[in-house]
């Protein structure tokens, strides 16, 4: 069965968000409301034996890449890109087919935010890719 | 008493536990359940009559259970009355337990993990190890799959081709996974085809046992994929072919025609060839046309134009996959298709483009790999 990668980017994607709010502007239990979302999805998948990995990541963090033959790795605390490039967290699942991630994508972008109201975060779909060639002939 | 042997009985009994009329959700659980006992309490030595200790243990499992459900509800009377056990037929068993397990109202990824675990005996960590996710999940599909299936009638007429389907899958799921998948399916298929007097189930046994023989040649020693006219057909499982070929040709000769059979007949024509210059392609594109003509299937249609290649030319064999992109939309295939009857006509960079564009959009690791150099092998 495919798998799909749920990326989050909160505040990015292919245009803006009309109104979007960073959640430190929210109220205390907007944000309780909004974590409880998360994890009733997360609740969700794993009855639907949907689940395979949720996880958050922290915006601070660190470039790293080779320095060359007997270098120490090359490492840099940023400046970051733009905030619509950085990955939040992200869903793995695994479903039946590509319409099922696109429903529980545009079911995470639902989650309440100010007011209670639908955030309309993008998320973006990435399929996985499996090691299985398909039968050729 | 080893692990295979239970894997071969308890399907039986589960088998047997749904004949004399108990839930299928209830008799799984008791069996799981019998299953680990006889795990502790045979330590290693066994017993003569494996089937009938997991028949009696379960059995007294599901009394237990319907006695404690009762007291609880206070409904003393709620015992269920035990039918007389059937006669032992345990093909006839396989046959009803695939029936359930691919019932059409479960999606197929919950067919195939409930066929697995309920006929194919695999326990749930296999099967979660087999997809690559974890087992809890794989414990809630499977769970989730019974309780649709217990409120399903079990009266309506059973649908071959969704069980064929359902077996289908789990065969090409099993080309990569730890646990030999492909094996299951048809060892699976072939206890459906002991059973099930109907030409499409040999014609997908055949067609199985066909693909499966080319199994080893198709990954080199560095895991690269090898394409058909590349492999070594030294390493190409002789016994499996004629195996095949065998049941292909008694279910050919009842004049039932599926697209099982008809694949199985391809497969057996390239299985055929001493080497892949001497492919019946005449033959292949023939039978091409009558799998496009019945299935009116577009990946059959892009298959028929590699054949037309063959037969007619790269040129009529590209002027035969026009059309096709409004029904294969992105489809990596048609891509690479192209890209070959491309490089075959003489155009390497027309070709190399549609290589590159056919890695991109494919979803499996290996085939893009391969697809990159053949690309840059054309580059180069």
């Amino acid at each position: 069965m495919p798998k799909y990668l749920l990326l989050k980017h909160y505040s990015g994607g292919p245009e803006p968000l009309p109104d979007f709010v960073p959640m430190s502007d929210w109220t205390e239990e907007e944000i309780s409301a909004h974590i409880a979302f998360q994890r009733e999805v997360g609740r969700m998948l794993s009855e639907r034996g949907e689940f395979v990995d949720a996880q958050a990541v922290s915006p601070d963090g660190a470039y790293v890449r080779y320095g060359g033959p007997g270098t120490a790795p090359v490492v840099s605390d940023g400046p970051f890109p733009e905030a619509k490039e950085l990955v939040a967290g992200w869903y793995l699942v695994d479903v039946d087919s590509e319409a099922r991630a696109h429903e529980i994508a545009a079911y995470v972008s639902s989650a309440p935010g100010k007011a209670g109201q639908p955030i309309y975060e993008w998320i973006e779909v990435r399929p996985v890719m499996s090691d299985a060639p398909a039968v050729t002939e | 008493m080893n692990d295979h042997t239970l894997r071969v009985v308890a399907p039986q009994v589960l088998g047997i536990l749904v004949r004399r009329g108990h839930d299928f959700a209830a008799a799984e659980d008791a069996l799981q359940e019998a299953l680990l006992e006889a795990y502790q309490s045979w330590a290693g030595q066994g017993t003569d009559d494996p089937k009938g200790w997991l028949l009696t243990v379960a059995g007294r499992k599901l009394i237990d259970a319907h006695r404690s459900e009762a007291a609880r509800r206070r409904r003393e009377d709620a015992m269920a009355a035990q039918p007389a056990p059937g006669p032992a037929q345990q093909a006839d068993d396989t046959l009803l337990l695939l029936f359930l397990c691919c019932h059409p109202a479960l999606s197929p990824a919950s067919a195939v993990a409930l066929t697995l675990r309920a006929v194919g005996g695999l326990t749930t960590k296999e099967i979660a190890e087999a997809f690559l996710i974890p087992e809890a999940t794989m414990a809630q599909r499977i769970s989730r799959a019974k309780r649709t299936l217990a409120g399903q009638s079990l009266s309506q007429p059973a649908d071959v081709a969704v069980v064929l389907r359902v077996l289908y899958l789990i065969f090409n799921e099993g080309y990569t996974a730890r646990i030999d998948l492909a094996a299951e399916a048809i060892r699976l298929t072939r206890q459906l085809a002991l059973e099930c007097d109907e030409p499409e189930v040999a014609g997908l046994l055949a067609l199985m046992l066909l693909h499966h023989a080319r199994r080893t040649a198709r990954i080199d020693e560095c895991g690269a994929l090898v394409p058909l006219d590349k492999q070594d057909r030294s390493l190409w499982v002789r016994t499996e072919i004629a195996e095949g070929v065998r049941i292909l040709q008694a279910a050919l000769a009842r004049d039932r025609r599926g697209e099982y059979q008809i694949q199985a007949a391809i497969a057996a024509l390239h299985d055929d060839a001493p080497t892949a210059a001497q492919t019946d392609w005449q033959q292949i594109l023939a039978w091409y046309d009558e799998l496009v003509e019945l299935t009116g299937n577009p990946a059959a249609s892009l298959s028929r134009a590699v054949a037309i290649g063959e037969v007619d030319g790269p040129l009529v064999g590209l002027r035969a996959t026009e059309g096709l992109d409004a029904r294969l939309p992105g489809h990596h295939r048609l891509e690479a298709v192209r890209a070959y009857l491309h490089e075959r006509a003489g155009h390497p960079d027309i070709a190399a483009e549609h290589y590159v564009r056919a890695a991109a959009t494919c979803r499996s690791t290996l085939e893009r790999d391969h697809l990159t150099k053949l690309a840059s092998r054309l580059r180069h």
